[in-house]
């Protein structure tokens, strides 16, 4: 029984885990690229509708890969997780359909018409279709975080006797105080990915010395958008989630903290250590006191429960793993502020495009943004361990009862094979569009 | 309420089947027909802007499966995990197949995506008739053991296959002779529509030989329909009592023949749309017909002490339902809206598409 758990775990953790690298860039992009297209309409500069058209290329890549790991994720609630599907289907079910019928169709009927339109449509129809495809991809956003927050924060439902959660408030769903703190600061996480790719992507052009007047603008715009999603992923949309966890999930919050203990007047702000789970306690830390209790609750004395006052079969089920995690997102996201505000200062003094450490850091940062994105969800997915709905029905009673560990591991290994295949030939082809780079189209 | 997302999910089957078939269908036809590169690139153009949203009414169908009726969601994926993880790899390959062919101009990196296309849409469109056949077999619910349940009621879980290869047997498997029949259904029905959606969106040709093929075929497809009507009686002793019951239902099966013989026509139609229509009429006459048949069960159990799963005992509570229902049209028309769109814009012939140029 174990390993059934465990095997079902991994396969979800590996293919949501692979899945969610196309989607992070494919929200963000589709805003940059409206932005490029919008931006020619208005002034009418070609350089803008090719910066459109080269990152589309992109996109369409991206979005490809996207889809085709997605839809394993919507089957494997049922071949994996059978019993909590057939417990809560009348619920997430809701939110889950609804992201195919609003999202899916909107974005696939008109990434064609974006895609292979331009000529068809002209430029007017075409932007439109460009924001429809933004549109889908943020509304998918919205209902996958909105099924995930019931789950973090169940609202809206009753427990029947046989153990079924059934609805009896829509409009909870999306009332949920989980849902619009989650949802800002999930976007913005997106748009940083976007800004670190578009702008990193930009500064190897200019080092490269190669399509420059391309290079500049991808720079420009990517350290732009760059600044303000990284400083509003932290403050305050980062700060409403974490508010969130202290609140419904304590357990959580001291887990993620690394606060074994709850401290007298006020707790310290963990920067570095390592969680010593056999001796309840954090080795070679490094701490500032009584800063968590302010950010916490903006007072330097408050108290902040510890680990200790909590039952340890409550415990999240990997508390180092969700204290790196949490960490490794809050350390990565504070460079993210420092760089992006250095190179917007260099922008306005004019001297962003010579600055080459700036170039240099910009290119070497753009895979980093990816790994923020995958720690914090993974923050608020072993947060929520060892709990399927927080507090209502455990992980380890909603798998499948008749796969056996056989079988899954079967196909995690070939989902491992796959994905394998699927991210090299990304990367192969990515790199063959970005090594082309964006062309001025002759008219 | 039960009754209405039972016709709303079958109606969104029907459509992939209708819509998706002819993408599976243009890949067998890309795999065994198309010789020269302008052939290939014919087929790729006239699925191209599509293929991605017809998929998409699988994954809508699959959500309103899971919401309406999240018994049957938890327990058909569960039971038949190792074919529905397949069909997913195979969905991954066909789609990268044709979404990447086109970024590298080489021969050897366009033979593998055209093979991995192919192959794919030639086994996807075998594994749905077995799905098919799987559903109206029905399963052993409960994995019941010498009269005994081992399972929940409403779990089971198949291999691929049994040694028998019967679907008689006490231990069933995914694939028996019934299920490969209806497996081979699939495929030959498939490259015809897939055939007549190429002679309806291209100017390949391709197309005179596509005609003569869909003719043919058209004759396999009836020698295959009459053989599953003689040995349906194996697996259902009275596959038409629902059609003796309620008489109206024989529309189905009308539908279904209409498509059928009105195909031998194929080589006097002037417009070049009308075969698609037969096709789809089958297709849509098929799929509606099986499912009436052993209506109101959507998985029939195969032993005597659990009983099938029904339209009924597997759905959701009524408030989610209901609720479904305001969320759901609004949904419903936009989609429509879309569809129009998207079919007004790449309207006609689409042989200068460009799809898959880089």
């Amino acid at each position: 029984m174990e390993d059934m758990l465990f095997y079902d775990r991994m396969q979800f953790a590996f293919t949501i885990t692979f899945h969610y690298l196309f989607p992070q860039l494919t929200m963000g992009l589709s805003l940059i690229i409206v932005y490029f297209k919008g931006k020619y309409l208005v002034t009418k500069v070609e350089k803008y509708n090719d910066a459109a058209k080269f990152w589309m290329k992109i996109f369409a890549l991206n979005f490809a890969m996207g889809v085709v790991t997605g839809i394993p994720m919507e089957f494997q609630f049922g071949t994996n997780w059978a019993k909590f599907s057939e417990l809560t289907g009348g619920i997430i079910g809701q939110t889950l359909a609804m992201e195919g019928m609003f999202s899916f169709f909107l974005e696939s009927s008109f990434l064609g018409l974006f895609l292979f339109g331009e000529k068809l449509l002209g430029h007017k129809l075409h932007f439109v279709t460009g924001f429809l495809v933004f549109l889908g991809s943020w509304a998918s956003g919205f209902l996958i975080i909105a099924t995930h927050s019931w789950m973090q924060h169940p609202v809206g439902y009753e427990i029947l006797e046989n153990g079924k959660f059934v609805l009896n408030n829509f409009s909870a769903l999306f009332s949920n105080p989980w849902l619009v703190p989650s949802y800002l600061h999930n976007q913005l996480a997106s748009v940083i990915t976007a800004s670190f790719v578009v702008a990193g992507i930009g500064a190897f052009y200019l080092l490269n010395k190669k399509h420059s007047e391309f290079g500049k603008l991808f720079v420009k715009t990517g350290v732009v958008f760059g600044l303000i999603s990284s400083v509003l992923v932290a403050f305050p949309t980062g700060d409403w989630t974490a508010k969130n966890v202290v609140k419904y999930q304590p357990v959580t919050f001291a887990a993620m903290e690394g606060i074994f203990e709850t401290e007298e007047g006020g707790s310290e702000i963990v920067l570095i250590g390592q969680p010593n789970m056999l001796e309840k306690k954090l080795d070679n830390k490094v701490a500032v006191p009584n800063i968590l209790s302010f950010l916490t609750y903006q007072k330097f004395d408050a108290e902040i429960k510890g680990l200790n006052e909590f039952d340890e079969k409550d415990y999240p089920t990997n508390v180092p793993g969700l204290y790196y995690a949490y960490h490794i997102m809050v350390g990565l996201g504070t460079i993210f502020i420092g760089l992006m505000f250095i190179a917007n200062i260099q922008l306005y003094r004019k001297k962003l495009y010579k600055t080459k450490w700036v170039l240099w850091s910009l290119l070497f940062l753009l895979p980093f943004p990816y790994i923020a994105n995958t720690t914090g969800w993974y923050t608020s997915e072993l947060g929520r361990q060892p709990w399927l709905v927080y507090n209502l029905l455990r992980t380890a009673d909603g798998a499948s009862p008749t796969v056996s560990a056989g079988n899954t591991l079967f196909t995690l290994l070939g989902f491992i094979g796959l994905y394998l295949l699927l991210g090299l030939l990304f990367l192969m082809l990515v790199g063959k569009i970005i090594n082309k780079g964006p062309q001025f189209v002759k008219h | 309420m039960e009754l209405f997302w039972y016709i709303v999910l079958m109606t969104m089957l029907a459509v992939y089947l209708i819509l998706d078939g002819y993408d599976f269908g243009a890949g067998i036809i890309h795999l065994f027909m198309a010789k020269t590169e302008a052939q290939k690139k014919a087929i790729t153009n006239a699925i191209g802007p599509f293929w991605d949203a017809n998929e998409v009414w699988l994954i809508a169908a699959g959500g309103v499966l899971f919401f309406a009726f999240p018994t049957l969601y938890a327990s058909s994926f569960s039971g038949f995990y190792l074919p529905l993880i397949m069909i997913l790899w195979l969905l991954i390959f066909r789609a990268i197949g044709l979404e990447l062919r086109g970024q590298v101009h080489n021969k050897m990196w366009e033979i593998i995506w055209d093979k991995a296309f192919g192959i794919a849409s030639l086994l996807l469109a075998l594994f749905f008739g077995v799905a098919l056949g799987n559903v109206v077999r029905g399963v052993n619910l409960g994995n019941v053991v010498n009269g005994v349940s081992t399972q929940e009621a409403h779990y089971f879980f198949l291999p691929l296959w049994n040694p028998t290869f019967s679907p008689q047997a006490e231990e069933l498997g995914i694939i028996d002779w019934f299920t490969l029949l209806l497996g081979i259904v699939g495929v030959v029905a498939l490259t015809i529509h897939g055939a007549n959606w190429i002679i309806f969106k291209t100017n390949s040709d391709l197309n005179e030989k596509l005609k003569r093929t869909v003719f043919n075929l058209n004759f396999v497809l009836l020698g295959l329909v009459i053989i599953s009507l003689l040995v349906w009686h194996f697996i259902e002793p009275n596959p038409f009592a629902n059609f003796i019951d309620y008489p109206w239902l024989w529309v189905f099966p009308l539908i279904t023949l209409t498509g059928l013989f009105g195909l031998f026509k194929i080589r006097s139609f002037k417009n070049d749309g009308k075969g698609f229509v037969f096709s789809s009429l089958f297709l849509f006459g098929g799929l509606t017909s099986t499912v009436s048949s052993i209506f109101p069960k959507v998985l029939p159990s195969t032993n005597f002490v659990n009983p099938s799963l029904t339209l009924y005992n597997v759905a959701a509570d009524e408030y989610g339902l209901s609720v479904g229902l305001s969320w759901f049209i609004v949904a419903l028309f936009l989609v429509i809206v879309y569809m129009i769109i998207q079919y007004r814009v790449f309207k006609g012939k689409m042989d200068d598409v460009g799809y898959g140029d880089h």
